[in-house]
């Protein structure tokens, strides 16, 4: 079973973002970067299926060079291969030209799953996953919690949780599964892991080796346009409601909803 | 990278380095960044989120913690490959001990005893069945390893110890009776590696494993900090220790709990850097949410100040330790770990740098308690309240002062290792001694209106030094052999070379990055280096004062001031824009900035 994982860099979640002059940016300065958490479910059951089924895991990543440690992260975590596609051209593409590269770089591969994060945690867009899927016309299970292959690898079963209920869906293979948490527990990239992956393959890969040209891709490709950034407003601090006893500050929280808040 | 130097040890206060000639934190490669994302990973996830759980001693935790840690093979980081270890470079061992514990003392402790002192022993100086027999399962945590020397009436004095260690009749083994003091993981540790003497004189080196006759411990003691980990005396009643268990020579027991403690401190300093850089980030925090007097207090000088001086001297430690680390690397280049000799050879590669690895041990646990301490004062109140993690912060920071050495030991030690090297002649310290002094009549005022990236700061550098060899030199040639009886102006001696190596490190560090950099981008790191260097420089011209005049009086006195003053003579800068600076720089990210890893 060989297996695909495609893999986004996002700037950490504890990072302070802060919105760039040009009004619909971020600044990067100061960011750390990490793989995309979703993206870490997409490389652990990679490893576990490879582990039950054997094959190969490759990792391909889209963007600058500093996404190779990422890359490198997925690699010591246990995967086999690394591709990072990176071109200047590519730079603020959407998820349409994000997925046209993604499925020119993985059409030549010998491939039978692909793992993509439901979405990334920078912008929240949730649409590569489907637009790989239809560039290279295989089917696309979204959002799964679990799943399983065949034993003749042929097929999956995978489940989506809905509304407290459990969907079951069955797909033949190739398809394209996009993680949710809960899929998996990702385990942390161990010293050894760290140490051999110095040595696996890292590729790099331009729109030229793709054969893609420049024109479909990037700021100028967009089908959606960032209009605005804008920061979440400043959190109030709260209040802490003072009484002697809990009847005091109760009729003392009930006033307050009532005159302050206006909520009752 | 191709360019650093490998100094002798103590050999900076001679030569001027060059910035491209030591090692950086900017100098990280990306596997060493990987490693100390990895154990960041580690730490956060499985050790800090459990810091409640860890506050309290937790034995069973611990050892699940730890054998996690060894399943990702962070307990064999300094243990060879053939004996199942990582056998990483000393840079990258480095950021695991700064980055791996999140400031969880229940965890730091333990982890650095079972990587350090309490396996290393074997690492560096077992014999090829010790090391096959034990390492592996040090390294997965399968057994747990612990450090046991001190004794209730030799704790600096330790090679006095008490414990006997008589061979039997048959010659298989020997008796050991004793008792072991204050002994860190005792409470379930499987391992002790102890000391003990044979015939009343031969301080020998011994593995003893828990479960043998003879061996037991008392109870936990109670203490004022690091509460999550176990600290119990170790007991030894005619207690059967196969003669293969002798670690190391006979006699020579001191060549493995000195090298062992070398390593360990300079781990110290790598670890104080991790807890500084949680503690400002703490701080930072709580100061940007904290209103007093309608605005949140970061906005006041003084809290300012506090932060910057938390940055300033974390950035030093950080400078200094990965210098060190750098250093020790070179030095144990070549080493085959598979080849019998390599455990003596990497103890004597170490023992040089003996000087070094003790100024890592007190700067480092020096500006961690000062940290600390700051940290307290700037939450007022709410840092004085437990539940507050800074509180016991301030608890358990304050052991590593006393620990691996007292701070008092490792400053007389600086300065008996220098005197050492010198009488041995690996260095050439009193020809050097000898040459500022002759210069001196001849020395034009310093510090000519220097141009350059940080001139003024390498100035005084240059200067510090040729104080430290003056004042040195004077109170070696009054004292001779006996200078080790005058305590107070050994370690005032010591004090001046731990500035100077603490200036040196980061003015050679910020060097290098403005080289490789620019100096757009490292402008916090130029300001916090000229802040170090200007109280630094006061603090030398302050301490060689009190040394002359403690040695000398009337006219060789006045001589000897007026060539102090001559060296020290410079014009302040203004500190108090560049802590400004400096805070303001750090308060809209809210952690330590000026490294990337
Ligand atoms: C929590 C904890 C954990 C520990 N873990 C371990 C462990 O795992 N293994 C182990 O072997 N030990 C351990 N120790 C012991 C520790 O290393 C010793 O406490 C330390 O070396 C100091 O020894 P002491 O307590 O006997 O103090 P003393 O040696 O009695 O020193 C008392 C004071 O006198 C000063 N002093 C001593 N000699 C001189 C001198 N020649 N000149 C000037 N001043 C001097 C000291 O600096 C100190 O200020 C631990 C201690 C504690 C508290």
């Amino acid at each position: 079973m060989n297996i695909i994982v495609c893999l986004k860099q996002v700037p950490d979640t504890d990072s302070q973002i802060k919105v760039a002059p040009d009004g619909n940016s971020i600044v990067t300065d100061d960011v750390k970067w990490v793989m995309n958490p979703y993206d870490e479910f997409g490389v652990e059951e990679a490893l576990q299926i490879k582990e039950k089924m054997g094959g190969e895991v490759t990792v391909i990543g889209l963007g600058p060079k500093r996404v190779t440690e990422s890359i490198r992260t997925a690699l010591a975590m246990g995967a086999d291969k690394g591709i990072l596609i990176n071109d200047p051209a590519l730079e603020n593409s959407d998820a349409l030209a994000t997925g046209r590269a993604l499925a020119a770089a993985i059409k030549g591969l010998d491939y039978d799953l692909i793992f993509t994060g439901q979405r990334g945690v920078d912008d929240d867009m949730g649409l590569v996953g489907a637009t790989l899927a239809e560039f290279l016309d295989i089917p696309q299970l979204s959002i799964i919690v679990k799943a399983e292959i065949s034993e003749d690898g042929k097929s999956v079963k995978v489940n989506r949780a809905v509304e407290g209920q459990t969907l079951v869906i069955e797909s033949s293979l190739p398809a394209v599964i996009t993680t949710q948490k809960g899929l998996n527990e990702p385990r942390y990239a161990s010293l050894p892991g760290i140490m051999k992956a110095k040595k696996k393959p890292l590729e790099e890969k331009t729109l030229a080796d793709l054969g893609l040209d420049p024109s479909q891709v990037g700021e100028g490709a967009r089908k959606l346009k960032i209009m605005e950034l804008t920061p979440p407003p400043q959190r109030e601090t709260g209040k802490i409601i003072e009484g002697e006893t809990p009847e005091e500050k109760a009729a003392e929280l009930v006033r307050l909803l009532h005159e302050e808040a206006k909520l009752i | 990278m191709a360019k650093e130097t490998l100094f002798k040890g103590g050999e900076f206060l001679l030569k001027d380095a060059l910035p491209e000639e030591v090692f950086t934190p900017e100098d990280f490669s990306k596997e060493q960044r990987l490693i100390a994302q990895s154990a960041e990973e580690f730490g956060v996830g499985e050790v800090a989120s459990r810091r409640e759980e860890l506050e309290d001693l937790n034995p069973e935790l611990v050892r699940d913690l730890l054998k996690k840690a060894g399943d990702l093979g962070f307990l064999g980081v300094d243990m060879p490959e053939i004996f199942e270890g990582s056998e990483l470079d000393k840079i990258s061992s480095a950021l695991v001990n700064e980055f791996i514990s999140q400031g969880v003392s229940g965890f730091s402790v333990a982890y650095a005893v079972q990587t350090g002192i309490g396996s290393l022993p074997i690492v560096l100086f077992g014999t090829p069945e010790q090391k096959k027999r034990y390492l592996p399962k040090l390294a997965t945590g399968e057994m747990i390893g612990a450090y046991a020397l001190t004794e209730p009436e030799h704790g600096s004095d330790a090679l006095g110890a008490k414990t006997t260690a008589v061979l039997s009749e048959d010659g298989k083994h020997y008796i050991l009776n004793g008792q072991k003091q204050f002994i860190t993981n005792a409470g379930f540790a499987d391992l002790f590696l102890t000391y003990a003497q044979i015939d009343g004189t031969q301080f020998t080196s011994f593995i003893v494993e828990r479960d043998w006759d003879g061996v037991s411990v008392d109870e936990e003691e109670k203490k004022m900090g690091v509460h999550g980990t176990s600290t119990r005396p170790v007991i030894y009643q005619d207690v059967k220790v196969p003669v293969e268990n002798v670690l190391g020579e006979i006699g020579r027991g001191h060549v493995v709990a000195l090298n062992t403690l070398n390593v360990g401190r300079y781990k110290l300093g790598a670890i104080a850097v991790g807890s500084c850089k949680l503690l400002i980030a703490e701080a930072v925090k709580y100061a940007k949410t904290r209103i007093q007097f309608g605005k949140p207090i970061c906005e006041f000088g003084l809290i300012k100040h506090k932060i910057a001086e938390m940055v300033v001297k974390t950035y030093v430690v950080e400078s200094m330790v990965y210098r060190t680390a750098g250093l020790l690397g070179l030095a144990l280049e070549g080493i085959d770990p598979a080849k019998e000799d390599a455990g003596h050879k990497t103890g004597e590669a170490i023992r040089k740098y003996a000087l070094e690895c003790s100024i890592n041990k007190i700067f480092g646990s020096e500006v961690m308690d000062f940290v600390a301490d700051e940290c307290v004062q700037l939450m007022g109140g709410y840092g004085y309240i437990q539940d507050n993690p800074i509180e016991s912060a301030y608890r358990d920071s304050r052991i590593n002062r006393i620990w691996e050495g007292t701070n008092e030991i490792n400053r007389l030690l600086i300065v008996d290792t220098l005197m050492k090297a010198a009488l041995k002649g690996e260095l050439p310290l009193l020809e050097e001694i000898k040459k500022v002094t002759g210069e001196l009549l001849s020395l034009r005022p310093g510090m000519a209106e220097e141009e350059g990236v940080l001139a003024k700061e390498k100035n005084m550098v240059a200067m510090s030094k040729k104080i430290g060899l003056l004042s040195a030199g004077a109170a070696a040639q009054k004292y001779m052999e006996k200078l080790g009886g005058q305590q107070e102006i050994v370690a005032l001696i010591a004090d001046i070379i731990i500035e100077i190596f603490s200036m040196e490190s980061a003015l050679l560090r910020t060097l290098k990055k403005v080289e490789k950099e620019g100096e757009d981008s490292s402008q916090i790191q130029l300001a916090a280096t000229c802040v170090y260097v200007n109280d630094s420089f006061a603090k030398v011209d302050l301490l060689a004062r009190q040394i002359f005049a403690a040695i000398s009086e009337g006219e060789e006195l006045r001589t000897q001031l007026m060539a102090l003053k001559k060296l020290a003579r410079h014009t302040p800068i203004n500190t108090i824009a560049l802590r400004r600076e400096i805070a303001e720089s750090i308060i809209p990210v809210a952690r330590y900035h000026l490294t990337k890893v």
